[in-house]
C-alpha cells in the first residue's frame, strides 16, 4: 500500500510540475500567430501545386496576411473560395479567368511515326536528349509523360502516345508548362473552343513527312478568323488566346487536320480538392 | 627514346571488349569527294559559328565560311571548292539541329589563294618563333584561331583559348593524348603510325606555345605499332630536353584527361577544376596533327580521319574525309553493311551518341561511327539498386553513381550536387558494370543538364535584378 502511494504521488508530482512548466512556457514563450492564417489555409484547396507562385498553400496563405499578396493568385480557387478570402482579409480583387492547360500537339502513335528505338530513361527529357528525340517530327509530344508524372491533379493522361489533358480535371497551377522539354504545353482561358493542335515551325512539307495532323501553313484558318484570331508565325498557325472566336466549320476546313473545335467539357471552378480524385 | 611506365594508377576503371582489331591495321584511306557537304556551324563547344556565306555564294576549299562568334566559339571553312547550295539548319550528332552551309562540290578542289599565300611565308615565321617565341606567340595562337582547330579527341573545346591560360596558372607540362581508350576507334592510333614525325612537330610548337618544359606523349599499351612509330620518329628529335613516351596499361578511361593527368605527374584535378589548374594541358594527337597543319602548312582544319567499324561494316576503314560527309555516304565508301544494323554511334560504344539516323554530316568531333548488329546490342530493363558497389569501386572520379542516380531520380538537385555530381565526366563505366542494368549514367547525364539549367535561370534572374 506504500508503495502504491510513493510510485502515485512521484509520478502525480512529476505530472504537475511539468504541466506548470508547459503552461507559464505557453504565456510567457508562445507566439502570437494570426489567426486568419489557419482560416485562409482552410479555404485554400491544399493541392500544393505552387502555381501561385509560393511553396504551397500555407506559404501563400501567410503571404496574404501577413505581407499582403495579392488573394487572386491561386488558380484552382473558384469565385466561391476568392469572395470568402475577400470577406475574411478585407481586400477585393478580380477574379482572374480560369485557364487550363492544352497540349498543342496532336501526333499521336498512329499520326506521328518514330524514327528510331529509344531504350533509355523513360522521360521526355532525356530522350529528347538522345539526338533530337525518337519521333520523326522534332517538335512533337515524345510521349514518355514527364507532365503526366508531375501533375498534381493527374489530369494527363497519355492517349495512344500522346499527352492528353482533360480540362475538368485540370487545377491550372502550370507544372506541366514548366516540365514539357518541348513546350508543347500552354496554360489558356478554360472557355476557348478552336484549338491549333501542332507547334511544328518546320516548312509544309517537312511537316508532311513527320505527322498527318500537323499544320503545314496554308494560312487558310487565318482568314476564316476573324479579328486575327488566328495568325501565321511563320510556317505555323498559332491562335490567338487573348480573342474569343469561333467558326463553325474551321475544323473541317483545315487541310492539316490539325485544328480542333470542342466545348471545354467543364468550365466550372473545382471549388476544393480535398475530396480524393475520382469522385467528383 | 626511353619509354615511362606510368607512376599512378586513377581509381576505378573497366575493361570492355577493346575490338580494335577490325581496324587497327587498316591504312588511313582518303574518301573521294562526295555529292553534297553540309557543313555545320555548331562542331564545337561554346557558341555556334556565324555563316559569312549565303545561297549561291562561290566558295573555295579553305575559305573561312562561318566566323567565331565569341570567346568560346571557332571558325569554320570551306571542305572544298563548289556552290553554297543552302544555309539551313540540319541534325547535328548531338541532337539539336543547327545552321549548316551546304555545299555542291565543283569538283575542282581549288584552295583558296589566300591559303597558298600564307603557306609560302610560314618558314621565316616559325624560324622567328622558334628564336624568340614570346615575341611570336601570340601569332601562332592566331594561326591556331584562325585556322577553327577544336578538341578532336570529342568535346570540341576550342584550342586557341586552351593555349591560352591565364598567366596566373603557368603550364609546366604538356601531355599529348594517344590513349584511345575507347573501344573500337583507331583513328588516332593510325595517325601515330602514319604521320609521327608531324605529330611529334606538332607537340613541340604546342610546347612552345605554352612555354611548359616537361612533354609526354601517352599510348596505351595494345598499340605497340604505335608506339614503335613515335619512338622511331622521335630520334630526330633527340636535342630536345624532357620529351618522353609514356606507355599506359590498358584500361578505360586512361584517355580521359584528369584519369590521365594523374595517371603521369600523380597530380590531382581539384573538383569543378581544369587541367590548368595543376599546370598540366592535355591535347589529343589528332588536334596536334591539325596545329602542324595549321601552322606549317596553313591549312585550316577541313578534314579529319574517322574509323568506320563494327560487325556490320562490309569493310571496316579509317576514313579521311572532308567536314561535312554524310555518315550515309562514308559507309557507301566502306562498302555499306553486310548484316542487320540494330544501333549506329557516333564516337566510341562507351561514349559515343546513338544515332536515330545516318543522314548526318560528319564534325571535326567525329572520331568514328560505329555500327552494332541485333546480337551485339543488349537491351535491359532496368531493375531495383541491389547495393553491390561495383559502380563506386569502377568510378574513376571517386563518386557514387548508385546513390547519384537514386537523388536525381527523385529530382533532389540539391542533394546530388552535394554529392559532387557535377565532377562526372560522364565515362560510363557505372552504368557499364551495374548487375541491374541501372541507367545510372543517363540519370547523371540528365540531371547535370537540370542542376546547369537551373545555374543558367538563376544567372539570367541575377543579371535582371541588377539592371
Amino acid at each position: 500500500m506504500g508503495a502504491l502511494v510513493t510510485t502515485a504521488s512521484a509520478i502525480g508530482g512529476v505530472g504537475l510540475v511539468c504541466a506548470v512548466a508547459l503552461a507559464l512556457a505557453a504565456r510567457f514563450l508562445g507566439v502570437e500567430e494570426d489567426q486568419r492564417i489557419e482560416e485562409v489555409v482552410d479555404l485554400l484547396p491544399g493541392a500544393n501545386c505552387g502555381g501561385c507562385g509560393f511553396a504551397g498553400c500555407a506559404d501563400y496563405a501567410k503571404a496574404m496576411v501577413i505581407e499582403g499578396a495579392a488573394i487572386n493568385l491561386c488558380a484552382p480557387c473558384g469565385a466561391e473560395t476568392l469572395q470568402a478570402l475577400s470577406e475574411l482579409l478585407g481586400r477585393k480583387a478580380e477574379a482572374t479567368e480560369k485557364e487550363v492547360a492544352i497540349v498543342l500537339c496532336g501526333g499521336n502513335a498512329t499520326s506521328a511515326p518514330r524514327r528510331s528505338a529509344y531504350n533509355g530513361v523513360a522521360d521526355c527529357a532525356a530522350a529528347h536528349a538522345v539526338g533530337g528525340g525518337d519521333k520523326v517530327c522534332q517538335y512533337g509530344c515524345l510521349g514518355y509523360g514527364s507532365c503526366a508524372r508531375v501533375c498534381p491533379s493527374g489530369a494527363i493522361e497519355l492517349v495512344d502516345g500522346l499527352a492528353t489533358v482533360h480540362p475538368d480535371l485540370c487545377i491550372g497551377c502550370g507544372a506541366c508548362v514548366r516540365t514539357c522539354p518541348r513546350h508543347l504545353i500552354k496554360m489558356v482561358p478554360a472557355t476557348r473552343v478552336v484549338h491549333v493542335l501542332c507547334s511544328s515551325r518546320a516548312k509544309g512539307p517537312v511537316v508532311k513527312k513527320a505527322c498527318t495532323v500537323g499544320c503545314i501553313g496554308c494560312s487558310i484558318c487565318t482568314k476564316l478568323a476573324e479579328d486575327n484570331a488566328i495568325r501565321m508565325e511563320g510556317p505555323l498557325a498559332v491562335v490567338d488566346y487573348s480573342k474569343q472566336f469561333d467558326h463553325p466549320e474551321i475544323a473541317e476546313k483545315c487541310p492539316g487536320h490539325c485544328i480542333v473545335r470542342h466545348q471545354t467539357p467543364n468550365t466550372e471552378h473545382r471549388a476544393s480538392l480535398k475530396e480524393p480524385a475520382g469522385t467528383s | 627514346m626511353k619509354l615511362l611506365k606510368a607512376k599512378h594508377k586513377s581509381h576505378g576503371g573497366v575493361h570492355p571488349k577493346y575490338r580494335k582489331n577490325l581496324v587497327q591495321d587498316m591504312a588511313i584511306e582518303e574518301m573521294p569527294l562526295p555529292q553534297l557537304l553540309r557543313v555545320s556551324m555548331a562542331q564545337h563547344l561554346g557558341a555556334p559559328a556565324r555563316p559569312v556565306v549565303k545561297k549561291g555564294d562561290t566558295v573555295l576549299r579553305g575559305q573561312l565560311i562561318g566566323e567565331a562568334a565569341g570567346f568560346i566559339s571557332a571558325a569554320v571553312h570551306a571542305p572544298t571548292s563548289g556552290t553554297v547550295k543552302a544555309v539551313t539548319p540540319c541534325p547535328t550528332p548531338a541532337g539539336p539541329q543547327a545552321p549548316a552551309i551546304e555545299i555542291e562540290p565543283d569538283g575542282e578542289d581549288r584552295w583558296d589563294p589566300e591559303v597558298e599565300k600564307s603557306a609560302a611565308a610560314r618558314d621565316g615565321l616559325i624560324a622567328e618563333f622558334q628564336k624568340s617565341p614570346g615575341a611570336k606567340k601570340d601569332v601562332v595562337l592566331g594561326i591556331i584561331a584562325d585556322a577553327g582547330i577544336v578538341g578532336m579527341g570529342g568535346a570540341g573545346f576550342p584550342t586557341h583559348v586552351k593555349l591560352s591560360p591565364p598567366p596566373k596558372k603557368p603550364i609546366d607540362t604538356l601531355i599529348i593524348n594517344g590513349a584511345e581508350c575507347e573501344p573500337y576507334l583507331s583513328s588516332d592510333n593510325r595517325l601515330m603510325i602514319e604521320h609521327a614525325e608531324r605529330i611529334w612537330s606538332g607537340a613541340l610548337l604546342v610546347r612552345k606555345v605554352l612555354g611548359a618544359g616537361t612533354l609526354r606523349v601517352a599510348i596505351e599499351e595494345n598499340k605497340p605499332e604505335a608506339i614503335a612509330a613515335m619512338e622511331k620518329a622521335a630520334g630526330d628529335f633527340g636535342g630536345e630536353a624532357d620529351v618522353a613516351i609514356v606507355v599506359l596499361k590498358t584500361e578505360y578511361p586512361q584517355g580521359a584527361e584528369k584519369q590521365q593527368i594523374y595517371a603521369i605527374t600523380g597530380r590531382e584535378v581539384p573538383a569543378g577544376g581544369l587541367p590548368m589548374d595543376v599546370g598540366t594541358v592535355v591535347q589529343n594527337v589528332g588536334t596536334t596533327y591539325a596545329v602542324w597543319d595549321a601552322v606549317v602548312n596553313a591549312r585550316p582544319l577541313i578534314q579529319r580521319v574517322t574509323s568506320l567499324t563494327g560487325s556490320p561494316v562490309s569493310t571496316p576503314r579509317n576514313v579521311l574525309a572532308r567536314v561535312g560527309t554524310s555518315y550515309a555516304d562514308m559507309l557507301a565508301f566502306c562498302g555499306g553493311t553486310a548484316g542487320d544494323v540494330a544501333k549506329a554511334i557516333s564516337g566510341g560504344p562507351m561514349m559515343g551518341l546513338a544515332q536515330a539516323s545516318l543522314d548526318i554530316p560528319t564534325t571535326k568531333t567525329t572520331s568514328g561511327i560505329v555500327l552494332l548488329t541485333p546480337a551485339e546490342l543488349s537491351v535491359y530493363g532496368s531493375t531495383p539498386c541491389i547495393s553491390c558497389g561495383r559502380c563506386v569501386d569502377g568510378c574513376p572520379m571517386n563518386l557514387m553513381p548508385c546513390e547519384l542516380s537514386q537523388m536525381l531520380e527523385a529530382e533532389d538537385y540539391d542533394a546530388a550536387e552535394e554529392y559532387n555530381v557535377l565532377d562526372c565526366i560522364e565515362c560510363g563505366c557505372c552504368a557499364f558494370q551495374c548487375p541491374a542494368h541501372r541507367p545510372l549514367v543517363q540519370h547523371i547525364r540528365q540531371g547535370k543538364a537540370r542542376i546547369m539549367a537551373k545555374r543558367r535561370a538563376e544567372r539570367q534572374a541575377a543579371a535582371k535584378d541588377e539592371s
